[in-house]
């Protein structure tokens, strides 16, 4: 069996490092927070993402935020959503610039420290400018 | 800068969770484009927006470059009594803008 080098492993799983830097050591549940944004994105100035929490939630873990982060894009953290209030449907859609193909990260901050995260990889036909092209 | 465009039910129950959907005309600028002359244009995006509901803070958002122009922001809120949802939104260069929209509660 042929070896990969070392960068093709590291590319073949690509880690969000913004997501990891707000995480740090802290756990993080997968499975229950969607992600929703196109496998194939033909234009990445605007790409539309849903976020997604389903309930119900136990009184003192209710969502208080939810971090969106990218790969590659020059300002990892695209957008914070904070739920001051305690809301019982946790769902937010927006529209994000893409710099490149790559991996985006959710994370969701219960109020009693929980966090559940997901992640989406995204193919983008067209960047969006950063080069001042 | 002043222009947004707010869409909720036009009725909804009380302790119902009802979509609010806000559309800002921005271009949220990057700081990473240039000029026709080479020179940078500066980073201008709206750096928060939140939504008010009969007076308490319901949602908060701190969108970055990011987000792209003309962000439009969807969330949900849990109806209480009839009244108003009051958003108010700042950018890079200190610009402020508000946007209204009347809720009616059915018993």
């Amino acid at each position: 069996m042929p070896l990969l080098p070392l960068r093709a492993l590291a590319q073949a799983e690509p880690e969000v490092a913004a997501m990891k830097a707000f995480v740090g050591n802290r756990p993080v549940r997968a499975g229950r927070l969607v992600l929703d944004i196109p496998r194939i994105a033909d234009n990445g100035n605007v790409v539309p993402v849903r976020i997604a929490l389903p309930g119900p939630f136990a009184p003192g873990a209710e969502v208080r935020s939810i971090h969106l982060f990218s790969e590659k894009n020059p300002v990892p953290q695209m957008a914070v959503f904070h739920f001051p209030a305690p809301v019982a449907k946790v769902e937010v859609e927006s529209r994000v610039r893409l710099a490149g193909t790559q991996r985006i990260a959710a994370v969701a901050t219960l109020a009693d420290g929980t966090l559940h995260a997901a992640t989406a990889d995204v193919v983008v036909t067209i960047s969006a400018c950063i080069d001042g092209s | 800068m002043a222009d947004a465009r707010v869409q909720v039910p036009a009725q909804v129950r009380r302790g119902e969770s009802f979509e609010v959907k806000i559309l800002i005309r921005h271009a949220m600028e990057t700081g990473y484009r240039l000029t026709d002359e080479g020179k940078p244009i500066a980073r201008n995006v709206i750096r928060e927006l939140t939504c008010r509901y009969n007076g308490v803070l319901v949602f908060r958002a701190e969108p970055s470059s990011g987000i792209a122009a003309n962000p439009l922001f969807t969330f949900f809120v849990t109806a209480g009594d009839s009244g108003e949802l009051v958003f108010e939104w700042v950018d890079d260069a200190g610009a402020r803008a508000s946007e209204r929209a009347s809720v009616t509660v059915a018993p």
